[in-house]
């Protein structure tokens, strides 16, 4: 065992790939996660992050590749809370023990005290329903539990698949600051999602992927500069001539059927310009910074004609 | 982000087997519904051995002296722990066994498990030892409980037998070990089939049916007969000498099949589960 603190802990993918037969889930995947952020691991459904996920915890074998947490197999570990907390599936319980057995069972496999049982289910807030059986908690409940159990070992690297599916808006803010806590004290998180607005608010680092390839490695404010392609949306009383005029001054516009024209191109002062030499009146003008939200559908809608083309 | 600060990484114990033991036993116990199968299958089996002996004991007076005769000699033995009952253990603890697996298995709290420790033979290891562990306990106490129960009701004229007759204990220790060994199939075609309605079925077919199925007047017959956990049983609860069958099985025999299905099922668990992704 190396000296306390020598060991950054850090989930380290290479070269990963992982068939089942003809089907490739993940493909060459080679990516980092650091320590003392929130990473996001972003991609369509289908795009391979439950998959690689789970060859990080060692649940799948990998066809090729590997995947390492704080330099370790994790198939290599007898016992794994302490090192890595998950939660993969809320589902991945029986619904006929309370919480607290759930939990009770898991602390004792991993020479956990007993103790630390209630302080995690106070931690998200499950200690009222700690004697209730799962099978009648709704689904963000039991995403409460699953960070729980991820919690117990008190380890220095997290993973959660999707864990905010299912999720009240006051649990959605309570496991957004939990994350930001548990990475402001030097941990590993890494948090997959299928949504971009989710992982706005709650990563500071993104890794993407689509069809089981790296599509995007960087910070979220690099990740959104990518998408910042700026438009600018104009009403006006005579939008043919407007186009006319917008289009012979180098501008690419799209017509709504209500009118509304999406400019490209051009900002907003030379579409204001433009309007003013041709008389033409001019009732809104609104410019539009690209979001995160364009940024990953440019990004993954790409990979997916792209993977649809390969295909062919 | 402030800069990163791990505080000292706490000193991780030892991985100790008996912690999966204790977790084993923590997961049997905090399901209800184990709880209440094996309060039903306890009254069952009890009261279908004691319904035995309260019919035996109602009719004794109607029998001719020489099926009385017979009834202590043999019958009142017997009477401790009747055939369907030993069926019923085999099945019912058959079915324990395979809830004990699939109960993960279907769940996904396998997955959960697999997680939290990646040692996976160890941790079978520890599930396989509680199961059997918890059978044996419920084979010893519907055993010893209908036994004494039994007797003591035949006790006297009706020809009861002690503990101390020859092939009392074997009875005894045979039924009990009967629930072991079906809690080990049951697990093993559990682990092996994943699916809960197909491993029950096959669980009735292979220990029930087959059973019924094959005859020992051939010597293949008689091998494959005689390796039915049930009619192993049926040949520990048999006292004296065999006679006018052309291969009878022999109470060796008897022991090493209860050993080879609880051995082969272990191995059976121990391969197929831990390959597999999940």
């Amino acid at each position: 065992m190396a000296a306390p603190g020598s060991v950054v802990p850090v989930i380290e993918v290479n070269r990963l790939t992982k068939r089942y037969g003809r089907v490739t889930a993940v493909n060459d995947l080679s990516f980092t996660v650091r320590s003392g952020h929130v990473t996001g691991f972003l991609g369509p459904n289908g795009a391979g992050k439950s998959t690689t996920l789970r060859m990080i915890l060692g649940l799948h074998a990998p066809t090729s590749g590997s995947a390492t947490v704080a330099g370790r197999d994790c198939r290599g570990l007898r016992r794994a809370l302490r090192q890595v907390g998950a939660l993969l599936d809320a589902g991945d319980v029986h619904g006929g023990r309370t919480a607290r057995d759930q939990l009770r069972f898991l602390a004792r496999s991993n020479a956990i005290p007993a103790g630390r049982v209630d302080e995690v289910l106070g931690e998200v807030g499950l200690l009222t329903a700690a004697d209730r059986r799962i099978g009648g908690f709704s689904l963000g409940m039991r995403q409460r539990l699953g960070i729980a159990g991820a919690l117990l070992g008190d380890p220095p690297v997290l993973i959660f698949d999707e864990p905010l599916n299912g999720l009240d808006p006051e649990g959605v803010l309570f496991v957004r600051n939990l994350f930001r806590r548990l990475a402001a004290e030097g941990r590993t998180v890494f948090v997959s999602s299928h949504l971009m607005t989710e992982m706005e608010h709650t990563a500071d680092r993104l890794i993407v992927v689509g069809r089981g390839e790296l599509l995007a490695d960087e910070t979220v404010a690099e990740f959104a500069a990518r998408g910042s392609q700026q438009t600018v949306q104009v009403r006006t009383t005579d939008p043919t001539e407007l186009v006319t005029a917008l289009t012979a001054g180098g501008a690419r516009v799209a017509q709504a059927p209500d009118g509304l024209l999406t400019v490209t191109g051009l900002d907003a002062t030379a579409i204001a310009r433009t309007a003013l030499d041709h008389r033409l009146l001019i009732h809104e003008l609104v410019p539009r910074t690209g979001s995160l939200e364009q940024a990953f559908m440019e990004l993954t809608g790409s990979s997916v004609e792209y993977a649809a083309g390969a295909r062919a | 982000m402030s800069t990163l600060h791990l505080t000292v990484e706490p000193a991780t114990p030892p991985a100790r087997f008996t912690d999966l033991l204790a977790a084993e036993w923590i997961k049997l116990r905090s399901l209800r519904s184990i709880r209440w199968f094996l309060l039903v299958a306890t009254l069952t089996v009890v009261g279908l051995n004691a319904n035995g002996a309260r019919v035996s004991r109602a009719e004794f007076g109607s029998w001719t002296a020489q099926q009385q005769s017979y009834y202590a000699e043999f019958g009142a033995l017997h009477d401790a722990f009747t055939r369907p009952c030993a069926s019923l253990v085999l099945l019912m603890t058959a079915a324990l066994g395979a809830i004990a697996i699939l109960s993960e298995q279907t769940t996904g709290l396998l997955r959960t498990s697999f997680a939290a420790v990646p040692a996976r033979r160890e941790l079978l290891a520890a599930k396989l030892a509680v199961v059997t562990a918890v059978a044996t306990g419920f084979g010893l106490l519907v055993a010893s409980v209908s036994f004494w129960l039994d007797e003591a009701m035949l006790a006297g004229t009706y020809g009861g037998v002690s503990i101390a007759d020859p092939g009392a204990l074997r009875l005894l220790v045979a039924s009990a070990l009967l629930a072991p060994v079906g809690a080990l199939v049951g697990l093993a075609l559990g682990a092996v089939i994943r699916h809960s309605v197909t491993t029950m079925v096959a669980l009735f077919a292979l220990l029930f049916m087959v059973p019924m199925f094959v005859h020992d007047n051939t010597h293949f017959g008689a091998v494959v007969a005689h390796a039915q956990p049930f009619n192993a049983w049926a040949r520990l609860g048999l006292v004296g000498e065999i006679t006018g069958q052309p291969y009878p099985s022999s109470i060796g025999g008897a022991w090493a099949v209860y050993l080879v299905w609880a051995a082969v099922a272990a191995l059976l668990v121990m391969i197929a589960v831990p390959s597999r992704d999940q």
